[in-house]
């Protein structure tokens, strides 16, 4: 069984027709990276995945189950971890209370394994998330995900605006959730970065799949990534 | 000296009913974005209900609870069959609590008819309490304790409860919350609840000192809303000191320039909009 399937998902943003029927597969325990440039429909796939704004038509589908038109907080629960564009941490909300009001389920992730993961948040548990850095917000945005204990974890765009010895740790970080054998589907500019980490590469334009392929074949496709990737 | 205590005891204890209702609007805005005309109605609802429970049974404490809680349901009522319909679409639901004030004042009306009445004062609270030289009505005593003991545990419930930070969480960022898996639906529901039972137990505390009477809600709603436009939108702390501010100077403004009162409550209330947009405690 597929950990998901997105079967012809066409979603509206607005009066704007953002997703033009796309379709992807996750197996369990991979991750999958999904690139492609700015406004290309990325983060409205995320964003339909979640029931944020919900597709139009076609399916959804996670471990089996139709969540196409579920709402947000159960999709969430049925087992999704989101860590959005631009963190989007609580800002009133302190390191510790992010953990606990998202902490849900067992599925091993409890609260030391957490700081054993990302030690920076560990001494930081009683600031707010306003007062983070960039680099501790985004950890802190992976780690709110993380307590629910998700299945699946939907990252998008997570080096954006990251020094590089963060994306670094950020990296260490994925490659230990992907060897504790969580399904990730990572929504990236940055192309080293996906492909170091990926299993699977989808790539979107104006509202579809147009590529898909492994890593490997991606960096030596120079066609393929300078004419959806500019690169 | 006295003159002074009395006086600004009285702001006090009137600023502290305005906080039982600001704290509601405030924390309905902050979590739900929805200006909550219908809330001085609350406010009433709460006293009529309050008198006709004191009157059929007598009791005080049974008259709180009642009126409150009534006019909670009331309120929970009105956002999951209507408000929720129209979610952040700020217009349909200001138009629709706007509905809803005419609607419980004309209902108020026709059950309660057009005269002013006042609640009897518990006989426990009736009296006087010597705070020194100064002799000063037990019941207004009452209800700033009241006042105090409703901010304690505002304050508790928010900051050291997993369902108040989960109420924050809302407060920030209300669609990231709903994709963690908050229940985001169900506290809109519970704020309402909590909104509407503090307007109503402000409206009931009201109801020996200042009566119930039709207009009650419009005049409160207004008083209401220049408390949290001073204290900042979406914060119980300014609703605390909003409250308070407004209940001084609306009774100092009487007092001084009895001609004047509502002029010694928007003149600082503009002065404090020039310096502090968003208010003494709000965001952004």
């Amino acid at each position: 069984m597929t950990m998901l399937t997105i079967d012809d998902v066409h979603t509206y943003y607005g009066d704007s027709y953002i997703l033009q029927g796309v379709s992807l597969e996750l197996k369990p325990g991979t991750v999958v990276a999904l690139l492609g440039r700015n406004g290309v429909g990325k983060t409205t796939l995320v964003r339909s995945i979640m029931g944020l704004t919900p597709a139009a038509r076609g399916r959804i589908l996670f471990k089996g189950a139709d969540i196409t038109r579920m709402p947000t907080w159960r999709i969430a629960r049925a087992g999704i971890g989101l860590v959005p564009q631009g963190r989007r941490v609580f800002r009133s909300l302190t390191v510790g209370e992010h953990l606990q009001v998202t902490a849900r389920g067992t599925g091993g992730w409890t609260l030391d394994r957490i700081v054993n993961l990302f030690p920076n948040l560990g001494s930081r548990m009683r600031s707010p998330g306003g007062k983070l850095s960039g680099g501790e917000q985004q950890m802190l945005a992976a780690a709110r995900a993380l307590v629910g204990n998700p299945d699946l974890l939907l990252m998008d765009e997570p080096t954006e605006g990251l020094a590089p010895l963060m994306v670094r740790d950020l990296g260490q970080a994925i490659a230990s959730l992907k060897a504790a054998g969580t399904s990730i589907l990572l929504v990236e500019q940055q192309l080293a970065f996906a492909l170091r980490h990926a299993d699977l590469v989808y790539i979107m334009s104006k509202g579809r799949i147009v590529h898909r392929c492994t890593p490997a074949e991606l960096s030596a496709d120079t066609e393929t990534k300078s004419r959806y990737l500019g690169v | 000296m006295n003159f002074w205590a009395i006086q600004t005891l009285n702001g006090i204890s009137f600023g502290m009913l305005l906080f039982l209702l600001a704290a509601g609007l405030s924390l309905i805005y902050g979590l739900m974005k929805i200006l909550n005309l219908t809330h001085g109605s609350y406010y009433m609802l709460g006293g009529y209900v309050g008198l006709a429970v004191m009157r059929a049974s007598g009791s005080f404490v049974l008259a709180l609870l009642a009126g409150s809680a009534a006019v909670a349901v009331l309120g929970v009522v009105m956002e999951r069959f209507f408000l929720r319909r129209f979610h952040l679409q700020e217009l349909p639901q200001t138009m629709l609590t706007f509905g809803f004030l005419f609607i419980f004042a004309d209902l108020a009306l026709w059950v309660w008819g057009g005269n002013p009445q006042t609640m009897a004062k518990p006989p426990l609270l009736a009296g006087v309490t010597a705070l020194g030289s100064l002799n000063y009505p037990t019941y207004r005593l009452f209800i700033i304790a009241a006042g105090v003991v409703v901010a304690l545990m505002l304050w508790w419930f928010q900051d050291r409860t997993r369902v108040g930070a989960m109420l924050r969480a809302g407060v920030d960022d209300e669609e990231i919350a709903r994709a963690l898996g908050i229940n985001v639906s169900l506290l809109f529901s519970l704020v309402f609840a909590m909104g509407a039972f503090l307007a109503a137990l402000g409206g009931v505390l009201a109801g020996p000192i200042m009566g119930v009477y039709p207009g009650a809600d419009f005049e409160v709603l207004l008083l209401g809303f220049v408390v949290v436009i001073i204290g900042g939108l979406g914060s119980l702390k300014g609703a605390l000191v909003g409250g308070l501010l407004v209940g001084l100077l609306d009774n100092f403004g009487k007092v001084f320039f009895p001609e004047f009162a509502l002029f010694t409550i928007f003149l600082p209330m503009a002065l404090i909009l020039a310096v502090r947009p968003t208010g003494l405690f709000g965001r952004e």
